[in-house]
C-alpha cells in the first residue's frame, strides 16, 4: 500500500495557508514596526527617516531602564504569587474530595471575565471613600504595584490552576500507593512525588505566565495609568503612551521591536533552562 | 437555566449582528464619497444626539440642495476619539468635517496641511463672524489663525461647593486665597475633607495648576508656553503655583487618598454629594454629572463660584480656564467645501443653540443668553454664560493647548508633583525640558 509509506508526513504545501496567514498578520506587521522605528511619524503624511534617533533615545533617556525594572519586578512577583496559588489549588482540585467539582468551577469564573471588566471592578473596590479597601492604595508605589499583582493573579490563577489540575491527574496512583506503604506522610508525598512529576506542567505554566506578564496591559491602563508618576509604567503601557497618546509612532515602534526581541529571547531561555524543550519524560525509570 | 441561555444566545447574536453591521458600515464608508456625501466625525457620547439632529436637518435643507451635497455623521465612541481621528486622518478614509478641542489637539493637522484655515471665511461671513462669543473663537485658535467653529457647550472650570456643609460650618464661598485657607482649616477641624479631587485621572489635578498660574501670574504666563516657548514654564508664577499645590497637599486639603479617587468612575462627585468633601474644582459638566447621579443634591445643595484671587497675584478673578467648547474643523482634502461650510453655518443658528440648551449645555453662540431660560437649570446656565462672556481671558486646558507629545509627559509631571514624587523645583525643571 503506497499510502502507508507517507502516512503522518503530509506534503509541505498543506502548511501554506498557515504560513501565509502567519506571514501576513504577524511577520509583516512586525517588519513594518521595525522599519517604522527608524522614522519619525506622527500618524499623518509620510514617515520621515530618523536614522537611529528613536533607538538612541530609547536606550539613553532612562525610560526604558525604569520601565524594564518595573516589568521584571512585576513579572517575578506575579509568577511567584500565581505559581504558588495555582499549584496548591490545582493539586487540591485534582483530588477526590466532595464538592471539589463545584468549587473548581467557581474558582474558574474570574478567568471568564474580560480584563477590562475585572480592572473596572477592582478600581471601584479600591476607591478610598466608597470602596472596601481603606487608604490610598493606588496612590502609593507599593500599593499600586501590589494591586496589579493581586488583580492579575485573581484573574489568571484559575487558568493556571486548570493546567496544574490536569498535570496532577496524570500522576500515576501507584506512586502514591508505594510511598504510603513506605510510610511517607502527606507532605513527603507532595514534595517527592507531586512536585517532581509536575515539572513539565510548571514549565508550560511559567512560560505562559512570563509571556503574559510581558504583554500585561489593560489592567495597568485602567487601574494605575502607569502611576503614581511612572512607577507602574510597564513596557507595553509605555508603548501605548508613546504611540496613542503622544503620537510618536517611531518611538513606540522601537519599544515594540524591543519587546518582541525580549519576549522571544526570554521564552526560549525559559524553555532551555527548564529542560522543557528536551521533553524528558517524567516517567523515566518507571 | 433555559431563560439564561436563551438570553445569552440573543445577546451573542446581537453582538455578532452589530459587529457585522459595523463592518459593513466601514466597508461602504470608503466608497460612499462619489455621490457628494461628506463624512463628519463626532465624539460619540450622549451629547452627540444634538449633532445627529443638526445633520439630518441640514441634509433636507435648501443649503444642502444648493451646494449639491449632504453629510453622514459617524459617532466615534469612547475616550479613544483622538487616536481614532489621528488614524483616520492618516488614511484615505479621512473625514471631511471633524470634532476637536482646538489648540494643540489640531496642531499636527495644521502642520500636515490637513486642516482648513477658516480665519478669512469667518471674517467674511456675518453668520459665522458675529455668531459666536469672540473669546471662545479665539481660545481654539492657533497662532492667531482660526481653524474651528464652536459646536458644543462651554466648559469653564468652576469651584463647586456643598451649600449645606457651608451653612453648617458658617462658611462663605471663598473670594480670596486667605478665605479659602480659612475655610480649609475650619473644615478639617470638623473632620471634612476641604476638596474632592479625582487624582487618579490626573487632569483634575491639572485644573488646580491652571487656575493658580493664572491667578498668580496672569494669563500671559501660559500664553507664552502655548505659543511654543517652553522657557515660559520658568516664569516665577509656575514655581509659586507648584509650591502652593504642595502646601495644599501637605495640609490635607484633598484628603489622604486623593490619588486613588477618580472623576470618571464617579468617586470624586460622590464625595462632594455625600458630604465627605466640601468643595470640588471641576469643569461645568460637574453640574450634569451631579444632576444625573444625585438629582436632589444638585437641585438643592450644589453651589458654585469662581476660583478665588491670589494675594498679590496678577490674574483677574474673572479669568477662566477650561475647555471653551468643542469645534468643527474642515479637512483641506474635502470634496465639497461649500457643503461643509454651509453645514458649519447651521451651528450658529438659534435652533441649534436651543437644542444644546435643552441638553443642559450652554452654547457659545452670541445670542444664547436670550434662550437660557429654557435650560434645565437657568440659574446655573446664566452664571456660566456670564462667566465666559465677561472673562477677560479664557485659557484653554493645558493638556489640550500643548502638543499631544508634550501633554503626556506634562500630565505625568503634574501627577508626580501631587503625589510627592517630585519637588516644585524639579517640576518646573521637567516642564522646561518638554518639547
Amino acid at each position: 500500500m503506497s499510502h502507508q509509506r507517507g502516512a503522518g508526513r503530509p506534503h509541505p504545501s498543506w502548511a501554506l495557508p498557515a504560513v501565509l496567514f502567519f506571514g501576513f498578520f504577524a511577520l509583516a506587521p512586525m517588519a513594518l514596526a521595525f522599519g517604522l522605528s527608524f522614522t519619525t511619524w506622527n500618524g499623518l503624511g509620510e514617515p520621515r527617516p530618523a536614522g537611529l534617533a528613536n533607538w538612541h533615545a530609547l536606550l539613553t533617556d532612562g525610560r526604558l531602564a525604569r520601565s524594564l525594572a518595573v516589568t521584571v519586578a512585576l513579572t517575578v512577583v506575579s509568577c511567584a504569587f500565581q505559581t504558588t496559588a495555582a499549584l496548591l489549588l490545582g493539586v487540591w482540585a485534582a483530588g477526590p474530595q466532595r464538592n471539589r467539582a463545584v468549587l473548581s468551577a467557581v474558582f474558574f469564573v474570574p478567568f471568564l471575565l474580560s480584563s477590562t471588566a475585572v480592572s473596572l471592578l477592582f478600581y471601584a473596590l479600591l476607591d478610598p471613600n466608597f470602596g472596601i479597601v481603606p487608604g490610598d492604595t493606588l496612590g502609593t508605589t507599593s500599593g499600586a504595584f501590589l494591586a496589579l499583582v493581586f488583580v492579575g493573579g485573581w484573574q489568571f490563577i484559575p487558568f493556571h490552576t486548570l493546567i496544574y489540575q490536569g498535570g496532577a491527574r496524570q500522576i500515576p496512583e501507584v506512586l502514591y500507593q508505594a510511598a504510603a506503604i513506605d510510610g511517607a506522610g502527606r507532605l513527603r508525598r507532595f514534595r517527592s512525588i507531586t512536585l517532581p512529576q509536575l515539572r513539565n506542567t510548571a514549565a508550560t505554566s511559567l512560560v505562559l505566565m512570563v509571556v503574559g506578564s510581558l504583554t500585561y496591559f489593560e489592567t495597568v491602563l485602567i487601574l494605575t495609568q502607569g502611576g503614581p508618576g511612572t512607577d507602574t509604567a510597564i513596557l507595553p503601557y509605555l508603548m501605548y503612551e508613546a504611540g496613542f497618546k503622544s503620537y510618536d509612532f517611531g518611538y513606540a515602534s522601537a519599544i515594540a521591536s524591543f519587546l518582541v526581541v525580549a519576549a522571544t529571547t526570554l521564552s526560549l531561555l525559559l524553555v532551555r533552562v527548564t529542560g522543557f524543550g528536551a521533553m524528558r519524560s517524567t516517567r523515566e525509570g518507571m | 437555566m433555559e431563560t439564561y441561555s436563551r438570553r445569552w444566545f440573543l445577546g451573542a447574536s446581537t453582538t455578532a449582528l452589530v459587529s457585522a453591521a459595523g463592518l459593513t458600515a466601514c466597508g461602504s464608508g470608503g466608497s460612499g464619497g462619489s455621490d457628494g456625501t461628506l463624512t463628519a466625525f463626532v465624539y460619540g457620547d450622549d451629547a452627540a444626539k444634538v449633532q445627529a439632529k443638526a445633520v439630518s436637518r441640514f441634509n433636507s435643507s435648501a443649503a444642502a440642495r444648493e451646494t449639491k451635497g449632504s453629510l453622514r455623521l459617524e459617532k466615534v465612541p469612547g475616550a479613544e476619539y483622538p487616536a481614532k481621528l489621528r488614524t483616520a486622518m492618516g488614511s484615505p478614509n479621512a473625514p471631511d468635517v471633524f470634532f476637536n478641542w482646538g489648540g494643540g489637539s489640531i496642531k499636527a493637522y495644521r502642520e500636515a496641511g490637513q486642516i482648513l484655515d477658516l480665519t478669512d471665511v469667518i471674517a467674511g461671513d456675518p453668520v459665522l463672524g458675529d455668531g459666536f462669543l469672540p473669546s471662545v473663537l479665539d481660545a481654539g485658535a492657533l497662532g492667531g489663525r482660526k481653524y474651528g467653529i464652536p459646536m458644543r457647550g462651554m466648559q469653564p472650570v468652576i469651584l463647586f461647593y456643598n451649600k449645606t456643609l457651608f451653612a453648617e460650618h458658617g462658611l462663605k464661598p471663598p473670594a480670596t486665597w486667605d478665605q479659602l485657607l480659612d475655610n480649609n482649616a475650619k473644615l478639617k477641624k470638623a473632620g471634612i475633607t476641604p476638596f474632592a479631587l479625582g487624582g487618579a485621572d490626573i487632569w483634575p489635578e491639572l485644573m488646580w495648576l491652571e487656575y493658580l498660574v493664572d491667578r498668580i501670574g496672569g494669563p500671559k504666563v501660559f500664553d507664552r508656553v502655548k505659543n511654543g516657548d517652553p522657557a515660559g514654564w520658568g516664569d516665577p508664577a509656575v514655581l509659586k503655583a507648584a509650591r502652593t499645590v504642595r502646601e495644599l497637599v501637605d495640609d490635607g486639603a484633598f484628603g489622604k487618598g486623593f490619588s486613588s479617587v477618580a472623576y470618571t468612575n464617579g468617586g470624586a462627585p460622590a464625595a462632594l454629594a455625600k458630604g465627605k468633601a466640601a468643595m470640588h474644582l471641576m469643569g461645568s459638566w460637574e453640574y450634569s454629572t451631579q444632576l444625573g447621579k444625585f438629582p436632589d443634591f444638585a437641585r438643592k445643595q450644589l453651589g458654585w463660584c469662581p476660583f478665588p484671587t491670589f494675594d498679590g497675584g496678577a490674574g483677574d478673578i474673572r479669568n477662566v480656564v477650561g475647555n471653551p467648547t468643542n469645534y468643527w474643523s474642515v479637512n483641506t482634502r474635502t470634496r465639497n467645501k461649500d457643503t461643509a461650510l454651509a453645514f458649519l453655518r447651521t451651528c450658529a443658528s438659534d435652533t441649534y443653540a436651543r437644542e444644546l440648551i435643552a441638553n443642559g449645555d450652554v452654547p457659545a453662540t452670541a445670542g444664547a443668553d436670550k434662550l437660557l431660560d429654557a435650560s434645565p437649570s437657568p440659574e446655573f446656565a446664566r452664571f456660566q454664560y456670564r462667566m465666559v462672556r465677561e472673562a477677560p481671558a479664557f485659557t484653554l486646558s493645558w493638556d489640550q493647548a500643548v502638543d499631544p507629545d508634550a501633554a503626556t509627559p506634562m500630565l505625568t509631571e503634574v501627577n508626580k508633583l501631587f503625589v510627592g514624587k517630585s519637588s516644585p523645583e524639579r517640576f518646573v525643571a521637567a516642564l522646561k525640558e518638554l518639547k
